[in-house]
């Protein structure tokens, strides 16, 4: 099976005043379609320039970024994001945010005007999907953190993306609500079935959500190992309390360790 | 408890008028007590008298200056909307052109007047025009600022989506300059106020300025006190209409975090 992601030997350097800085050194990463994805690694090791590569924010100095057996070579047009940050624009309630990039997106842009009674249908079924229902006339200043960080995932989810990007996106909120949205993003993909990468520097969060956990060595950085999570699907929180999942937690624990060392 | 909350803030809401009217007694009391000569300073019962004995001349010129400002800010509004767009939107038009927005800025607009004077002669023109010249300023920077301060990630939603700049431009940076563009028209309408009447004070024949100087020269007193009166009326009167303008307009940003006094 082809991936539907691929990395293959990127370098990114980054020209700054002060000199140029290696972000990315040779990093070859392949992500199945499907396949929810996680990368982990010590700060500042450029995971979140892996997120840029990948949606053809940034173009890489040396190498190839493929998606779906297509060269990326400009901003990709159909990926979802969602950051630490859940930057929602306050001006909006919560249903014109979530439906903020049917606006731009191709083909829905022209038929916004004409479905938009469908497309809030759309995004209110979401919304209630991430246990939001109810809130869409709603501001963002009137939510919690966790709340809006639900919105955020909406958004990024209602063009319906092949492809998933998170950037830390639950790297703010209380340990509570943190482990609440692991399970809404859980359930939501398994509903839908989209691509995930997930960056985040959580490895229990790495270890409960994804098939594979890939650990990224300081900067520059690269990928130096992949960890299959074998841990049976559906999975619920209470699995993050067994041998296997500690297991692997202190693994991925101790190759970071070693990174970090070295 | 709860009368004496009531009252506190009854006495919060009266204390504008309260600090005014003891300013005007304390006034009153010093001309009284000191004996003051009506020639250096009248006392605020003959400034008062004399507004209402030449009610029908103040009114006249209060009338042309009001009209005057309202022109020149008229027009500073829609040029600074307009060189502010075009200036957040591209970094290069931006270096380029704010040294000499700078420079033109540091210019006292008094220099100007007689400029003004030689390319339009006598009259409203200059005034419309040195009200323009001293007020568009801060819209330009702060429509400006409005754009330039958009949030990074929400950037990167949008142009992973195919976004083009454009679309950033009208969905994101437009809506969000708005507390910021209000925020400025209550500064911007004072300042086109003071340019009117300087303009007016050098070379018109008619508005506040006018009547002052004629006034001053005829030594009436009074008069320039009653002119200098109606001046502050009209002050008060428009940034509190603009004030007003701007908590309509931008509820939002009041309510959430992202304000442009922050």
């Amino acid at each position: 099976m082809s991936a539907f992601v691929e990395i293959d030997g990127v370098s990114l350097t980054y020209r700054g005043a002060t000199g140029d800085v290696p972000a990315l050194a040779g990093t070859t990463l392949s992500v199945a379609r499907g396949e929810f994805a996680a990368v982990v690694g010590p700060s500042g090791c450029g995971k979140s320039t892996l997120m840029k590569l990948v949606t053809g924010l940034v173009p890489p100095t040396l190498g190839r970024v493929a998606l779906a057996g297509q060269a990326v070579d400009g901003p990709v047009k159909l990926a979802g994001m969602a950051f630490q940050n859940p930057s929602l624009l306050p001006w909006r309630n919560v249903r014109d945010n979530v439906l903020l990039p049917l606006e731009v997106v191709e083909p829905h842009r022209h038929r916004f005007r004409a479905e938009r009674r469908q497309y809030k249908a759309q995004a209110d079924e979401l919304l209630a999907t991430v246990g939001l229902a109810g809130f869409a006339e709603r501001f963002p200043w009137e939510l919690s953190g966790g709340m809006q960080q639900r919105v955020s995932l909406c958004r990024a989810l209602i063009h319906q993306p092949a492809l998933l990007m998170l950037d830390e996106p639950f790297a703010a909120l209380d340990a509570f609500t943190r482990e609440e949205l692991w399970c809404v993003l859980r359930d939501v993909w398994h509903k839908i079935g989209f691509t995930v990468i997930l960056v985040t520097h959580d490895l229990r969060e790495a270890t409960f959500l994804s098939d594979t956990v890939h650990v990224m060595s300081a900067r520059p950085g690269r990928i130096v190992t992949s960890r299959l999570v074998d841990l049976p699907r559906p999975r619920d929180l209470a699995i993050c309390y067994e041998p296997d999942f500690t297991a692997i937690v202190h693994e991925l624990r101790s190759r970071i360790a070693e990174v970090r060392q070295a | 408890m709860n009368k004496s909350a009531d009252r506190s803030e009854m006495l919060e809401r009266l204390s504008p008028l309260l600090f005014t009217a003891g300013m005007f007694l304390l006034w009153e009391a010093v001309c009284r007590l000191f004996k003051v000569d009506p020639f250096i300073l009248p006392a605020p019962s003959e400034v008062f008298a004399a507004m209402v004995q030449y009610w029908r001349p103040v009114l006249r010129h209060s009338y042309v200056t009001l009209w005057t400002t309202m022109a020149g800010f008229a027009i500073a509004v829609a040029f600074g909307i307009v060189l502010g767009l075009i200036v957040g939107w591209s970094r290069v038009i931006y270096r380029g052109l704010y040294p000499v927005m700078v420079g033109f800025n540091s210019v006292p607009k008094v220099a100007v007047v007689p400029v003004l004077v030689i390319w339009f002669g006598i009259g409203e023109v200059p005034a419309i025009l040195t009200a323009f010249l001293i007020s568009f300023f801060p819209i330009v920077v702060n429509v400006a600022t409005g754009l330039a301060t958009m949030e990074p990630e929400l950037e990167d939603v949008l142009r992973a989506l195919g976004a083009r700049k454009m679309d950033i431009m009208l969905k994101v940076g437009i809506p969000r300059t708005q507390p910021y563009l209000f925020a400025s028209l209550k500064v911007a309408i004072t300042l086109a106020f003071v340019g009117a009447v300087v303009s007016e004070t050098i070379a018109a024949n008619a508005g506040l300025g006018f009547l002052m100087t004629q006034a001053g020269s005829n030594f009436q007193m009074p008069l320039v006190f009653a002119g200098l009166m109606a001046l502050a009326i009209e002050g008060i009167a428009m940034y509190a209409l603009f004030a007003l303008i701007e908590k309509r307009m931008t509820r939002w940003a009041f309510r959430s975090s992202m304000s442009a006094a922050g």
